[in-house]
């Protein structure tokens, strides 16, 4: 059992200053796309691209309801907003299933098999068969309006210390179309990112602070890591995080995709509770009610204003309305998390629902061009005191009267506390509001997929084959190649583990030779700008086999790389013509070879084993970067042998 | 209800007087779980159980060492806002009449079940728009997938929209399975005869019970171009692209659904379509037949024996002795190219017709119209007395034999009819049409 451990918090920022100890409960979600060639339900390949798309269709999404006629919250949320969605593609990477056009194909049994991998490496128990369901989303980032989702596998569990921390579940899942654009009437998605495959793993609500929660997603990410099979790079990994502490309400935070920052995304969740029932506890003391949605029209004291925002509002035709907050008189101020105020809270459900570009009010007036004695106007108007606090905005007049109702809905919900919401974080690690927390999910069977048995030949094999993980990787390079602790933590790290490995093993390469190459010189090219992603393992074997053979210098694996990387598709012979390496046939160097020792008999004569060395530093001149150094040291030698032993005749 | 399981788990359900919906405890030396049971596809094994989990997700479950427990059910049924029909007299009267297929299935939300099962009243529940386009009265006639259709139901719907209309109605809307929705909007071409206001078959390709459902916006398109579109007659109407944007209507006699999935499964052949439908307009293209005059007049019969045969290399001739045998009336011929089948056949056609059958040449190229003056292959069948069938579809061929068959005895009287242009299917030209297939 997990003893909820009280919370000590460490260099919080102390907005809230009180006595209690607030339990806090984190879990994580980490969702990982993994490196299939293909996606989860249809032939296309994985990847995602930058240049203008061939095509592009409109398409819209309506709400289902359900039998008991109730919409999800969620889902009419986003059906309010009656937008268009328009759908980006590539013909030769974009098929007609990811554009609805099309029923799925069955389930990739590749990804099936990675993500039964990655369960068994975190003790859980599989599904003895894999059903493929349907979970509503319409916020368009699916053309079918759903997530095809399947659970995998559930409760295992990982160790932090001495603490378990449970894995609730796995659940394998195509990842969504990608946001391009977003204005109020259309949202632009590109399609090459919908239904790549990802891994969603959800632990329990066992973590207790944002130092484990790092430390926890940090865990879980090499774990992902070492079956070699996940995606690498910006957006392959997000991580959702689900914070509550005692009297408050779960929250959740999307999408943070920056490991160091969950600590203190986790820390700032757990100051902006406290804070927020701190100011539950003030508006008690002030016998604050929950206000009234009764929006005023107050263009009139405004007409002459010198706001910037509302001379324009008002010239395009706008009003400005406003609503009283009774009793709410300097709470706007309130800071929740460092830099937000309680007034924002009430400006993002303004902005998330009315679409208005934010709201006025007066806790942080008089500014923005607005003056004491418009706000002495706007106090009379709405009959307000001291003691209350005014929201005013300038808009079309049904925006802005739908921006104020969400005003005052969210303030009605400071009496209760803190509401359940889904937030996106700011680079900052502080958090705003996204939209409300969807009902429980509305999910329903992908009627045109098979269902999948998980027998126990497929378990075995899972099982027989489960890939080593990190730590162990690492201390076996160091036993088995002699690599150094750094390179060896270097390469384990990488994506290139398992080519390096492959490379050493099946052609006698050595390791830290190999190992180098990826870290340092691929690396070194890759910070100059150089896409080393293009090059093909195929293509960097070849090298690397080159030059232990001495046909390529080890000096020129840099340059032959760049030139490939910039000559996408051509070979490394076009490579090392290109750049005049390595086209020194045999029989030219051998001339040459023995040109130089003919012309320096004398000094060999004389000088024997020690003209070695100055005449090999003539070759190297001649022949630096095309052939290797070893390769001339044998030439060499192997002249002057036979030079010295054929001389008497 | 215990529906798809068989075998063991079958046993193991009944042995403890599970139903589907339940609320179950199942458990086994490694797991302990609650859920509600789920039916089950009937092609799965007899091997697992399927459990709905608090979280929403569907698991299988081995019933190897699997401990079951009915468990009491929380749920309370609470039945849905009651429904009120809008009625506004001063719209143009517009009946629904359903016979199933795709637009008009169903997802059970307990059981995720999809079934084809919605009504005509059902889809104007989740359409309420279609009331600001039109006076709505709704007809369930049928509840069959498409492929189930069989000629008898041409006739009833045709029956059904006749009395919608003698009713008062200024257009019809008829829900209909994709997949022979052509082969219908044939029959009830030729069935409506001095057809009076616009029969619109309408389908969809996405379930209406998924978000992306093509249904709504293929409903209200029909809605709208049965209340006020200028022509009166038998078209499909489906998307005029992948896009939710425009709409085709297609004339019944010349349409085919010529993809398996997309929106835009619809094609017109030989033909233009009869109109786009488009940001609230409606666009005809070249001639129609004029809304209004006339009184309807029905001819629903259809003779059922008629087979549709299609000509490929190898094409046994002893195919065709059980269909003469049996007595069958009338063959279709999908010929290839301008009307040829290999000289193989030619005394098993002969005999066809000198057995009474009624032979018809149309052609597998689907574009064109056929020509058997151009070789000899072909002149021998017209000499035998195979009737062609100019440009029209095979599978219009088809229905229009049938309904010829059913109008008429007398082989004369045959020929004559099937050569004659009833409704839009043949035409004496061939337009170049050099527009996108809409």
């Amino acid at each position: 059992m997990n003893g909820h451990e009280a919370f000590r918090g460490r260099n919080l920022p102390a907005l809230a200053v009180e006595s209690v100890n607030h339990h806090i409960k984190v879990g994580i979600e980490i969702h990982q796309q993994l490196d299939t060639p293909k996606k989860l339900f249809c032939g296309c390949p994985t990847v995602l691209r930058e240049e203008d798309p061939h095509f592009s269709i409109l398409r819209r999404l309506k709400p289902t309801y359900s039998e008991l006629g109730d919409l999800d919250r969620a889902a009419l949320f986003e059906s309010e907003r009656r937008r268009t969605f328009c759908y980006q593609g590539y013909n030769d990477t974009v098929c007609l299933v990811e554009l609805d056009e099309e029923p799925p194909h069955d389930l990739n049994r590749d990804a099936v098999s990675i993500s039964l991998t990655v369960a068994a490496l975190l003790n859980m128990t599989p599904v003895d068969e894999i059903h493929v369901m349907r979970k509503i989303v319409i916020d368009g980032s699916n053309t079918t309006g759903f997530q095809r989702t399947a659970k995998i596998a559930f409760d295992g569990w990982l160790m932090d210390g001495e603490e378990r921390i449970t894995m609730q579940s796995l659940c394998l899942e195509e990842d969504a179309a990608r946001k391009i654009s977003d204005t109020p009437e259309m949202m632009t998605y590109r399609l090459d990112r919908l239904g790549i495959p990802l891994v969603e793993i959800a632990t329990g609500p066992d973590i207790h602070s944002g130092e484990q929660a790092e430390r926890v997603a940090l865990q879980l990410g090499r774990i992902l890591k070492a079956t070699g099979r996940m995606k690498r790079g910006l957006g392959t990994i997000r991580q959702d995080l689900n914070i509550s502490i005692e009297g408050g309400t779960r929250i959740e935070v999307k999408g943070v995709q920056e490991l160091g920052l969950i600590s203190t995304v986790v820390e700032y969740e757990v100051t902006r509770q406290r804070n927020l029932l701190l100011l539950r506890e003030e508006l008690k003391r002030r016998g604050v009610t929950a206000p009234r949605p009764k929006v005023v029209d107050v263009t009139d004291v405004f007409s002459s204003s010198n706001g910037k925002v509302i001379k324009k509002a008002l010239e395009s035709g706008g009003r400005v309305q406003a609503v009283l907050l009774p009793g709410y008189g300097g709470l706007l101020k309130t800071e929740l998390q460092p830099g937000r105020r309680f007034g924002m809270e009430l400006s993002d459900h303004a902005k998330v629902f009315g679409g208005v570009g934010g709201i006025f009010h007066t806790d942080e007036l008089p500014a923005y061009g607005i003056t004491e004695e418009d706000l002495r106007g706007l106090r009379k108007k709405v009959s307000a005191t001291e003691n209350d606090a005014v929201v005013f905005v300038a808009a079309e007049a049904a925006v802005g009267s739908v921006a104020l109702n969400a005003v005052v809905m969210r303030a009605s919900e400071a009496l209760k506390g803190v509401p359940g919401e889904v937030r996106a974080f700011n680079p900052d690690g502080t958090t705003h509001f996204m939209r409300p927390m969807p009902g429980s999910a509305r999910m329903y069977p992908e009627t045109d997929v098979p269902s999948i048995v998980v027998g126990a030949d497929l378990l075995d094999k899972i099982r027989r084959d489960l890939p080593e993980l990190l730590e162990k990787r690492t201390e076996r390079y160091i036993k088995e190649y002699g690599l150094s602790k750094d390179l060896a933590a270097l390469i384990v790290d990488s994506p290139y583990a398992i080519t390096f490995e492959r490379l050493v093993k099946s052609d006698g390469l050595a390791p830290s030779f190999v190992a180098a190459t990826f870290e340092y010189t691929l690396k070194m090219l890759k910070r100059e700008g150089i896409d080393v992603e293009s090059l093909e393992e195929g293509q960097i074997r070849d090298v690397l086999i080159r030059v232990h053979k001495g046909e390529v210098a080890k000096e020129a694996v840099a340059e032959i790389f760049r030139w490939l990387a910039s000559n996408r598709g051509r070979s490394i012979e076009e490579a090392t013509r290109a750049l005049s390496l390595g086209a020194v046939d045999t029989a030219a160097l051998k001339a040459a070879v023995a040109e130089l020792v003919g012309r320096n008999m004398e000094r060999i004569r004389r000088d024997g084993e020690r003209a070695l060395s100055p005449l090999m530093g003539d070759l190297m001149k001649t022949f630096r970067g095309k052939v290797g150094g070893k390769v001339l040291h044998e030439l060499l030698k192997e002249e002057i042998r036979r030079r010295l032993e054929g001389a008497p005749r | 209800m215990v529906s798809g399981y068989k075998g063991k788990v079958l046993e193991l359900i009944k042995k403890h007087g599970l139903e589907v919906g339940d609320r179950v405890l199942a458990k086994n030396e490694r797991i302990s779980f609650s859920g509600i049971l789920m039916p089950r596809s009937e092609l799965d094994d007899d091997q697992h159980l399927i459990l709905k989990l608090d979280d929403g997700y569907n698991i299988g479950l081995s019933i190897e060492g699997l401990v079951v427990q009915k468990l009491p059910s929380e749920e309370s049924k609470i039945s849905p806002p009651p429904f009120e029909a809008k009625s506004n007299p001063s719209l143009p009267k517009v009946s629904i009449i359903s016979t199933g297929g795709t637009i008009a299935s169903k997802v059970d939300y307990r059981t995720g079940a999809v079934s084809p099962a919605l009504s005509a009243r059902d889809l104007y529940q989740s359409v309420p728009e279609l009331g600001d386009l039109a006076d709505i009265r709704t007809e369930i006639l049928l509840s069959v997938l498409s492929e189930n259709i069989v000629p008898e139901n041409w006739g009833s719907m045709a029956r059904s929209v006749s009395n919608h209309i003698k009713d008062g109605a200024k257009g019809v809307v008829i829900t209909h399975g994709t997949d022979t929705m052509g082969y219908t909007a044939a029959a009830l071409s030729f069935a409506l005869s001095n057809l009076p206001v616009p029969v619109i078959l309408v389908g969809s390709q996405r379930s209406s019970d998924r978000p992306s459902s093509d249904a709504y916006l293929n409903l209200k398109g029909a809605v709208f171009a049965a209340a006020r579109a200028p022509f009166a007659e038998v078209g499909v109407l489906m998307h005029g692209g992948s896009s939710d944007s425009s709409l085709v209507v297609h004339r019944g006699t010349r349409v085919r659904k010529l993809h398996t999935s997309r929106r835009d499964a619809f094609a017109s052949v030989n033909a233009l379509p009869l109109a786009r439908v488009q940001d609230g307009k409606i666009e005809t293209y070249g001639g129609y037949r004029r809304r209004g005059g006339g009184e309807l007049e029905l001819k629903a019969n259809f003779e059922e024996d008629v087979v549709l045969i299609k000509s490929f290399p190898g094409v046994p001739p002893d195919i065709f002795d059980p269909v003469i045998h049996r007595g069958f009336r009338g063959i279709v011929l999908e010929g290839t190219g301008l009307g040829h089948l290999p000289e193989s056949l030619f005394p098993s056609i002969r005999r066809a017709i000198q057995s009474g059958l009624t032979v018809v040449m149309a052609s597998q190229c689907l574009y064109g119209r056929v020509n058997m003056n151009v070789y000899s292959t072909g002149r021998e069948l017209l000499n035998m007395g195979v009737i062609p069938a100019g440009d029209m579809l095979p599978e219009t061929a088809l229905v229009k034999l049938m309904w010829v068959l059913g109008q008429t005895d007398e082989p004369e009287k045959i020929r004559e009819l099937f050569l004659k242009n009833i409704a839009g299917e043949l035409s004496e030209r061939s337009d170049f049409i050099d527009v996108e297939r809409g």
